[in-house]
């Protein structure tokens, strides 16, 4: 599958800018500046490629909370993310009542999720039934970890979309670890995509540190589904970088030595080396895009931290669909 | 005008729903072919076709969680549960989900999505297929709960529920189906959601109810009048949001207020409606507030001497607005 220059451009940027938020988010959790932050370093690759093999803003999405990069390719801004870390007024995905990276894009058909995990599958099936029965060649596309996949939301949701042949990717995206459970605890197949055997879709495994191979995987993903051919569970598999929130602490259930082996595979490397071999990127153009990143989350932060807080009437409102307000 | 029953009311309802707007379907266990466990949905599969009334798979979640993604679509689903009984595992779904999705998105996404479920015993059923569940749910801000007690209600009601753009818990008093008759006319009409209404006005005592024990309140009514009790018979409807000031002018007017559900004393709904009134109308209380209730037993007992112990009827409801009468 060719993929041009000026996308393979794009889609690194897109990683950049997310991996550097992310970096950035770490920081300012440390400086006591945000109170927290649950982080897609190291998912980078697998959710930049996903959505770039989507029509963005005419697909759909049904997300999770571990993807700042999806998202980031999809429009989120460094400004809409530096409000919702610090729970400002404006703050997009939910006029700060949510967590940070909850997302909600209306704009982009990307639907509002909760913490409960798999939750979101369960709504992709119904979205898919509706693009269905609207007889439309849109997908839609959930993203879960690969410890959502032992809730029974996930199963009823595959056997859905599998039953109805409807137009729905289920990407699992495997980083080993269910906050400290590795996958030895929660499942007793090698892989998620082994799952979709007894409910009747096809199941894919995909390298999930590789931007192309995951660009490609999902592609044909979309292509089948568009198309009338039925859901796919694809399972990315990565490794998750860091401890999976900003109030969790990794070394308790995990060795330095473990973390520091898989840093060798961090998706931003895999990218950037490929890349530059074949000068699709190189020195110059790499410490522009370094620069780009910093200065627009520079300028994001300071907005944000100047940024009001929601007035305190707004904690009472919009229980139902009429208290909605608008503007 | 034509007197028909409960059930029959509810059809119409679906029947003219379905008719007039294509975003509209039906989907349930069993809803289709079969035409429904108690034949609430029959003819509609014949009439729409597969892609309007929908069979689901056994799985309550889903049959939920399916819906609200469609209604995040645009699609006014309306969601048959089988048994009130077999809600429990749809209610992540229904609280986590559905009903936060307008608080949580700051109304960028709502779920106009109906959930109809038969509930209550009286008619051999046992512990799994008696049970009145709205206590669950009218803790929940975001949901509305209704409960029609009679053929003219529950088609107007319903028909509103499908129209409006929250979630709505629909629990239909399934021993009325057949047994409430009444007349409901011919052509288009709609009953709002969230009032209260005074269906036998009275002065000595309010009774506040709804669903079966409604009908079965006003047959109590009728002979505690030949005794000379005038009774004010209140149908609440809408149990949630809750319609405060109907329930407050029939206190005062009155003085006494009997409470009576047939779900389970503690925790209840009649709770919820004795605190509004020790709240804002203690100074027109000439007696305490009462409430007769089902017995605190986990559910409605099979064996028939037992299911006659746990349920109400118009004697025991009698007996009680005898008494709080007399105080």
């Amino acid at each position: 599958m060719e993929i041009s220059t000026d996308m393979q451009r794009e889609m690194y940027w897109n990683m950049l800018l997310s991996r550097r938020l992310d970096e950035r988010a770490w920081a300012l959790h440390r400086q006591g500046r945000i109170a927290f932050h649950i982080s897609a370093i190291g998912h980078e690759a697998a959710q930049v490629g996903a959505a770039f093999a989507l029509r963005r803003g005419y697909d759909w999405i049904a997300p999770y909370y571990r993807d700042l990069a999806m998202m980031v390719a999809l429009g989120f801004t460094p400004r809409h993310f530096m409000l919702s870390l610090m729970g400002k007024r404006g703050e997009p995905t939910s006029g700060g009542r949510q967590m940070p990276s909850h997302f909600s894009m209306r704009n982009m058909n990307v639907v509002s999720h909760s913490a409960p995990v798999a939750t979101q599958c369960v709504h992709a099936a119904g979205i898919g039934l509706a693009i269905k029965l609207h007889k439309e060649d849109k997908v839609v596309l959930t993203s879960l970890g690969e410890g959502s996949t032992a809730q029974g939301e996930w199963y009823e949701a595959v056997n859905w979309a599998a039953i109805h042949q409807l137009p729905v990717i289920f990407m699992v995206e495997n980083n080993m670890y269910a906050i400290s459970e590795p996958m030895e605890k929660q499942m007793a197949v090698k892989s998620a995509a082994e799952k979709a055997c007894g409910l009747g879709l096809p199941g894919v495994a995909v390298d999930g540190t590789n931007i192309f191979a995951m660009y490609e995987a999902v592609k044909s993903a979309v292509d089948l589904a568009r198309t009338g051919q039925g859901p796919t569970l694809i399972e990315a598999r990565m490794y998750r970088m860091t401890p999976h929130s900003s109030d969790d602490d990794d070394r308790a259930y995990r060795s330095r030595a473990e973390v520091e082996e898989h840093k060798k595979l961090d998706p931003m490397l895999v990218g950037r080396t490929a890349m530059e071999q074949t000068g699709v990127l190189d020195e110059k153009s790499l410490a522009e895009l370094e620069t780009r990143a910093k200065d627009i989350i520079d300028e994001a932060v300071q907005y944000a931290e100047k940024a009001p807080y929601p007035d305190v009437i707004e904690g009472s409102f919009p229980v139902y669909a009429e208290e909605v307000r608008h503007g | 005008m034509a007197e028909i029953t409960l059930i029959d009311a509810l059809r119409q309802a679906m029947d003219e729903e379905l008719a007039r707007d294509d975003q509209v379907f039906i989907m349930g266990e069993d809803v289709g072919v079969r035409g429904g466990v108690f034949r609430a949905t029959m003819g509609l599969y014949e009439k729409y076709g597969p892609q309007r009334v929908i069979d689901t798979p056994l799985a309550e979640l889903s049959i939920a969680g399916v819906g609200i993604g469609a209604a995040l679509y645009g699609m006014r689903p309306i969601c048959e549960i089988q048994f009130g009984d077999f809600i429990y595992p749809a209610i992540n779904q229904i609280v986590s989900e559905a009903a936060k999705m307008c608080y949580r998105s700051n109304g960028e996404w709502t779920v106009p999505l109906v959930i109809r479920a038969p509930y209550g015993g009286g008619i051999g059923g046992g512990l799994y297929h008696s049970q009145s569940v709205e206590a669950f749910f009218t803790h929940v801000p975001g949901l509305k709960v209704v409960i029609p007690s009679n053929p003219y209600d529950a088609k107007g009601l319903l028909k509103s529920a499908v129209r409006d753009n929250n979630p709505i818990l629909f629990f239909e008093p399934k021993k009325g189906y057949r047994l409430i008759r009444g007349e409901v006319p011919e052509g288009e009409y709609t009953v709002p959601i969230g009032p209260a209404n005074i269906s036998r006005p009275g002065t000595d005592v309010s009774v506040f109810t709804y669903g079966m024990m409604h009908y079965y309140a006003l047959q109590a009514a009728e002979q505690v009048a030949a005794e000379g009790i005038s009774a004010e018979v209140v149908d609440l409807r809408t149990l949630y949001p809750v319609d405060r000031a109907t329930i407050l002018a029939s206190v005062r007017k009155t003085g006494k207020a009997l409470i009576v559900h047939e779900d389970n004393l503690t925790g209840g709904y009649g709770a919820e409606v004795a605190a509004t009134i020790a709240s804002d109308a203690f100074p027109d209380l000439d007696a305490p507030v009462r409430r007769l209730c089902g017995p605190d037993v986990p559910a409605v007992p099979f064996s028939h001497p037992l299911q006659d112990w746990f349920m109400l009827d118009p004697e025991k409801i009698a007996g009680a607005i005898r008494s709080l009468a007399r105080y």
